[in-house]
């Protein structure tokens, strides 16, 4: 057999495995690997300018195209690096593969230069890692991490590969894949919850419809089975924060994002269900609010792959450990297998209707300064009337709810944000891996002006690639959501919280060779936008809006989904201490 | 403002695993990143190639969090199985423990009294000394380590628990 070394085993990995791009940041314990990749004709490196930049566009390629993001970084340095991004993609479960140099073995464990211990500093923040001691190994540990990685409850795996083992040469052949004996995951059901999920479906009179992550990560056919299992019940739906686009945002049934900026509707008929289906969703503190007075009389299902999900937060009457598409299968089959007719709802969504007539999203505007809300309903608006197939990427903040709130996504892998673990720095690079993934895709990261910084230096990768991602900036030259909770609990005393030295933004832009565009009013807003989506390359606009607006409505921390503020005035400023304890 | 804590309930898990690199340090790490309690832990390989080890697990927490300690070990790549042996009992559980006791005269002599009664083995003795081996549940082997202490208890070592489903079945 032939030998190859271990460098060119795993690049011949790649290819076998359908790699198309890795992104990466080369240095000298990946050499061997860089040197196997060069004018490579199948894969495509991407040169990041951080390697916490490529750990997030990978995630924003893979969950914009449902492949795994691959990522290669040096030893030490470069693997703490990219710690940020391997347990942002293990929060909000994206597969990730993250290939990262280390020290010849003989040198590990003796401080050698650019030493980290990758494996154990990963160890928790990862689905599972690998540290390959000998070429011959490394292929087969290769595919099974990325086995590992797209299977079952999705997730980052790393593979530390010792310089020496990449240059050292072993007999190669594709291997079969072996994978761990003790590594099944339960996609299918058992039968008896579907059943008994089905009879409560068929037996509710104030069901909802909980989606989340799952879905979109089950594939494209669980967002067209939850569709499918909306219009067979009649039931509500609404979603976390990372379920958005599951279900269309233009469904009558659908009820907008639930919990802490959810909408009051949500939130009530969370509160009010006599049965939740929750449909890859894990109860999260920000969805639930108040645990014990969380959806307090309805009855619960839970379908998630990760049993370790199941009663971990809230206790629930049906636990259907599966993947989603493959549980609501089952339940669409057994349904119209035993006959069952739509409940009569009527009584449910007028109780529905009147939490509507709330309007909680709704927005003071003064003609003067640009509300935030408005700047993202425009964008909306405008970047549906292009028709084009549309991408939104945020960083982390008032922005990115804003954006959940008011951009509305019809279809899934279109909406791309930090939920887990909340990254600022997020977005723009997550942006990036989109547009690589999608080239013909309109890309958007709608950012804040504090978090775009946090990975700002991505703007140089943008240009060396020609990737014409936007980069929607709202501006108002603070850390939005921490000066709102500095307003909520600490009487408004702002520490630290306040965007000093901000850069020009469009000048900074242009410094990278993009096109830089400042909105400054009202007025300007249309048009600004317009401009941005007119433009080919990429595109940096500087949304000057309301500097003191606030998110709302909110449930603020430790309270219930019926003690939601809805403006302003409802903010008393103070808050127990058990209240400022949460998180 | 006081932070509550929860009643706790002691169990037994035993887990069997790939025998590989890290494999320890990934369940020990889960325990302290989730912030679980370990009473005791014992690992050794069980199989001919060496290739599984159990590695049984003394706990304690509230029931809810004993169910998640067991999801989650569950869901880690290398771990083949999880028992709770106190939920699926009835189980054999020992320990052993190398207990060091100095002392002479009548001392000495109700030392060997009572390491006769807890069926305890001398393992080494000096004129003045004697290390005793003892075998049994965590609580007996409490009991003799408690009355040692009382005649001239020097050191201890314990194993930690070792622990099997009771009849013909593998767990």
């Amino acid at each position: 057999m032939a030998e190859k070394s271990g460098a060119d085993i795993l690049v011949q990995c790649l290819v076998d495995l359908g790699v198309e791009v890795v992104f990466g940041y080369p240095g000298g314990a990946v050499l061997p690997i860089y040197d196997a990749l060069y004018n490579h004709p199948t894969i495509k490196h991407v040169l990041v300018r951080h390697e916490q930049g490529a750990t997030h566009m990978a995630e924003g390629y893979a969950r914009s195209t449902g492949k795994p993001g691959v990522v290669l970084v040096t030893s030490g340095p470069g693997a703490t690096n990219a710690v940020t991004g391997i347990t942002d993609a293990l929060m909000d479960s994206i597969p990730m593969v993250v290939i990262t140099g280390q020290v010849p073995t003989q040198l590990i464990g003796t401080d050698a230069f650019q030493e980290a211990d990758t494996i154990g500093i990963t160890r928790h923040c990862t689905k599972h890692n690998y540290l390959v001691k000998s070429p011959a190994k490394l292929a087969e540990v290769v595919h099974e991490a990325f086995h590992i990685a797209t299977t079952g409850r999705p997730g980052p795996v790393v593979v530390d590969i010792p310089k020496n083992v990449q240059i050292a040469t072993a007999p190669y052949a594709r291997p079969e894949l072996k994978v761990h004996a003790s590594y099944h995951p339960q996609t299918k059901a058992d039968a008896a919850g579907i059943d008994a999920a089905v009879e409560m479906l068929a037996a509710a009179e104030r069901p909802i419809l909980y989606t989340g992550g799952g879905v979109i990560n089950s594939g494209p056919q669980a967002a067209a089975l939850l569709r499918e299992l909306a219009a067979l019940t009649g039931a509500p739906v609404t979603s976390t924060l990372m379920g958005l686009g599951a279900f269309p945002a233009s469904s009558d049934q659908w009820l907008g994002m639930l919990g802490m900026h959810g909408t009051y509707e949500a939130n009530w008929a969370m509160n009010q269900a006599d049965l939740v289906l929750c449909v890859g969703a894990r109860f999260d503190d920000r969805v639930t609010g108040r645990l014990d007075a969380f959806a307090p009389n309805s009855r619960k299902i839970h379908i998630d792959i990760d049993r370790s999900s199941i009663n971990k937060i809230v206790d629930v009457d049906v636990a259907i450990v599966a993947d989603v598409g493959s549980a609501l299968d089952d339940i669409i089959a057994l349904w119209k297998q035993r006959n069952h007719q739509k409940v009569d709802l009527t009584e449910w969504w007028s109780r529905i209707a009147g939490w509507r007539a709330r309007k909680s999203l709704d927005y003071a505007e003064n003609g003067v300064e640009i509300m935030p809300q408005r700047a993202i309903a425009d964008l909306y608006s405008a970047t549906k009337a292009t028709g084009k197939d549309v991408i939104i990427t945020t960083e982390v903040g008032q922005h990115q709810m804003w954006a959940a709130q008011h951009f509305g996504f019809d279809a899934p892998n279109k909406w791309l944000t930090s939920g887990g673990l909340g990254t600022m720095g997020y977005g723009f690079p997550a942006a990036i891996g989109a547009q690589m993934g999608n080239p013909d895709s309109l890309c958007i990261c709608i950012a804040g002006d504090a978090s775009v910084q946090m990975n700002i230096q991505e703007l140089g990768t943008a240009s060396q690639y020609r990737l014409p991602v936007k980069l929607f900036i709202l501006n108002n030259e603070y850390m939005g959501m921490v000066r709102q909770w500095q307003e909520l609990t600490y009487e408004s005393r702002y520490s630290n919280s306040y965007s000093d030295s901000l850069p020009d933004f469009v000048k900074l832009g242009e410094a990278y060779g993009w096109t830089g565009i400042r909105i400054e009013g009202p007025a300007d807003l249309e048009a600004g936008i317009r401009q941005m989506l007119e433009t080919d390359g990429p595109v940096i606009v500087d949304c000057r809006v309301a500097k003191m607006s606030n998110c709302f409505p909110m449930i603020p921390s430790g309270a219930a989904h019926t003690d939601m503020l809805l403006d302003p005035s409802q903010v008393e400023g103070v808050m127990s201490d058990e209240a400022k304890a949460l998180v | 403002m006081h932070i509550q804590e929860e009643l706790s309930q002691r169990h037994v898990l035993s887990l069997t695993v790939s025998n590989e690199a890290g494999i320890l340090a990934r369940i020990a790490g889960l325990f302290t990143a989730r912030g679980y309690n370990i009473d005791s832990l014992t690992v050794a390989d069980i199989t001919q190639d060496h290739g599984v080890s159990r590695i049984t697990i003394v706990t304690n927490g509230p029931p809810k969090v004993i169910d998640q300690i067991i999801a989650q070990l569950d869901r880690l790549v290398p771990v083949h199985k999880v028992t709770d042996l106190t939920e699926n009992g009835p189980f054999v559980e020992r320990e052993l423990a190398l207990v060091k006791v100095a002392g002479t005269g009548e001392d000495r002599i109700e030392a060997l009294r009572l390491a006769d009664v807890f069926r305890a083995k001398v393992v080494d003795t000096t004129i003045e000394s004697f290390i005793f081996e003892i075998t049994g549940t965590t609580d007996k082997i409490d009991n003799f380590v408690g009355l040692m202490r009382q005649i001239g208890l020097v050191e201890v070592g314990r194993t930690g628990v070792v622990g099997l489903i009771r009849g013909k079945d593998a767990n």
